[in-house]
């Protein structure tokens, strides 16, 4: 009996934080749908008319383009942090040889480097070769910036793969080709889809370089956040639905993916 | 046997051919991220030993070590740095312990566990530019945000936490970020705790308690160390928070090294003086790196011995 109140009491402690750290996006999404008079009251209300004015008004000040560029920013970035990242798992983990650990031990040591410290070049170099304030320059930035992270984690995922598995095709006579693609590719697919999947939230939500390479036609939808403030004052509700608009992608495939999600990052940490 | 033990027997008498082989699908991304990554550091070396400010295009010339000789002299840099270590170790810390409790809260069945995980990942999907944003004006603000209005009755109302208490809204917005990250680390490790060891020490009469800390604890602690260590990392490279909530500021309360790097670039233009600081932020993150990675290796490899 003792048992089961302490269990009920677990429960409750663990939604009440649920509720908790949920409560200030909940919030957030609340306020989107106020006038402007009713996200200023001095006792934050619940009870208000909702409206859709906010979203209008944010479209119109003009999203757009900036949703245009993270959505390219995002999926080219992940699509090519794939391509690199696939076959460098593989020679991490299916055949390595003397070297690779290195190689491994390299890939984890350049997420120690703190990105500001190379902003200078950057900045310079873009420049020089005409992507300053363009949105191909942070498509290279972000590969660049996830692809350790993903050889890191895919070499994880690649070594699940029993040898057994490998071998047996290779005594039926499978190439390098038709192993790779019909019997590797297809047991590691999850895993490259939760390692996808963690790259695309770091590129989609990635601020410092998108604020300080881009301005007029490369910017990204946090740039857009920062700006609006600046442009148009503090208006909260107005805000709240431009930050409502930027989060939801991220946090509504974030939901969907979950299982992926933690996945990626336990398998990426200690396999 | 694993593949990789496997294939590592094997390496050892293969031709100089296969090798290259084999090293050959690596080289595309080997490639990518040194040009990304490390031309731009090399670069920065060499700026760090050059007069050059944007503003000044005749301002170029080698100086050799004056650059570092100001990141030294400047007093900034020092609490900047030390910020920096306020706001990682803070943050590591707080959100790991939360992190835990909330993994613990999670490994057991109840009604809505799946509910009260999607809550309790959320934070971690948010942008953080908008959760800066968020917890600025509808968390903090003295005079219509939410924690004043929970304070209010108890006599903390009308304070301005982001003016008065700069560091602690910092921390208090990156703990909440950071903490669904470490838990969702710790709850992996938590779940692919063997149960039947669990079961046989619960039948030899240990108390939740002994169970939690002389099993659970010890088999989580490589968990504990990497979410700890990952964690770190980002961390570390805080931006976002400090540009949306506080600017650095007041003063420089809140300024951190990538944020004083920040604007030594874009605000001093001043080229040389920064790519000097950049090299120390580099060196002093390789030194902390160094005992990171040695870490994580030791992590890596103790699981391969031990299995």
């Amino acid at each position: 009996m003792k048992r089961r109140a302490g269990g009920t009491a677990l429960t409750i402690i663990a939604w009440a934080l649920g509720i908790l750290f949920v409560f200030p996006v909940f919030w957030m999404v609340l306020t989107s749908f106020k006038q402007e008079a009713d996200a200023y009251t001095d006792t934050p209300t619940f009870v208000f008319a909702p409206t859709l004015d906010q979203y209008k008004l944010v479209f119109d000040s003009g999203l757009g383009p900036y949703l245009a560029n993270s959505l390219i920013a995002t999926v080219v970035s992940c699509l090519l942090v794939v391509a690199f990242a696939v076959p460098a798992a593989y020679a991490l983990s299916i055949r390595p040889v003397k070297g690779t650990k290195d190689a491994l031990f390299f890939f984890i040591s350049t997420k120690m480097l703190p990105v500001v410290a190379a902003i200078v070049p950057i900045f310079v170099a873009a420049q020089q070769i005409n992507l300053l304030d363009n949105v191909w320059a942070l498509v290279l930035l972000y590969t660049g910036m996830n692809l350790p992270i993903a050889v890191w984690m895919m070499r994880s995922f690649f070594q699940e793969v029993p040898a057994e598995v490998l071998e047996a095709a290779k005594i039926d006579g499978a190439g390098l080709r038709t192993e790779l693609t019909k019997v590797l590719l297809p047991m590691v697919a999850p895993g490259i889809a939760a390692t996808a999947l963690i790259c695309a939230i770091f590129a989609w939500n990635e601020f410092f370089f998108a604020v300080n390479l881009t301005a007029i036609n490369g910017p990204t939808v946090p740039v857009f956040l920062v700006g609006f403030i600046t442009s148009e004052g503090l208006y909260w509700a107005r805000l709240s639905a431009a930050a409502t608009l930027a989060v939801l992608p991220v946090v509504i495939v974030g939901w969907i993916a979950q299982r992926q999600l933690v996945r990626g990052l336990s398998m990426g940490a200690l396999k | 046997m694993t593949t990789a033990e496997m294939t590592a027997a094997k390496g050892a008498s293969l031709s100089r051919k296969e090798k290259w082989s084999r090293r050959g699908p690596l080289l595309p991304a080997l490639i990518f991220t040194i040009i990304i990554t490390q031309a731009p550091f090399l670069a920065t070396i060499f700026y760090s030993l050059h007069s050059w400010n944007l503003l000044n295009p005749g301002s170029w010339g080698f100086t050799g070590l004056s650059n570092y000789a100001d990141v030294f002299t400047d007093s900034e840099f020092y609490t900047a740095a030390l910020n920096t270590v306020i706001v990682t170790v803070g943050c590591v810390l707080v959100a790991l312990v939360l992190g835990l409790g909330l993994a613990l809260l999670l490994d057991r069945p109840f009604f809505g566990r799946g509910v009260v995980r999607t809550m309790l990942i959320t934070p971690f999907l948010i942008m953080p530019v908008a959760s800066a944003l968020l917890w600025k004006t509808s968390m903090l603000d003295p005079t219509y945000g939410l924690v004043d209005a929970v304070l209010g009755p108890i006599g903390l109302g009308g304070i301005d936490w982001v003016g008065e208490y700069p560091m602690a809204s910092v921390l208090a917005a990156l703990v909440w970020r950071w903490t669904p990250f470490m838990m969702l680390i710790i709850l992996a490790g938590l779940q692919s705790q063997p149960r039947d060891i669990l079961e046989a020490a619960k039948m030899d009469g240990a108390s939740t308690w002994q169970t939690f800390r002389f099993m659970t604890l010890p088999f989580l602690r490589r968990y504990i160390q990497l979410a700890g260590l990952l964690g770190s990392i980002y961390v570390v490279n805080t931006f976002d928070e400090i540009f949306m909530m506080t600017q650095g500021g007041p003063g420089i309360a809140t300024t951190n090294l990538p944020f004083y790097l920040y604007q030594r670039v874009f605000q001093g233009f001043d080229v040389g003086q920064a790519a000097a600081l950049g090299v120390v932020v580099v060196i002093l993150t390789i030194i902390v790196a160094t005992f990171a990675l040695r870490a994580i290796f030791t992590a890596i490899s103790g699981k391969e011995v031990s299995e």
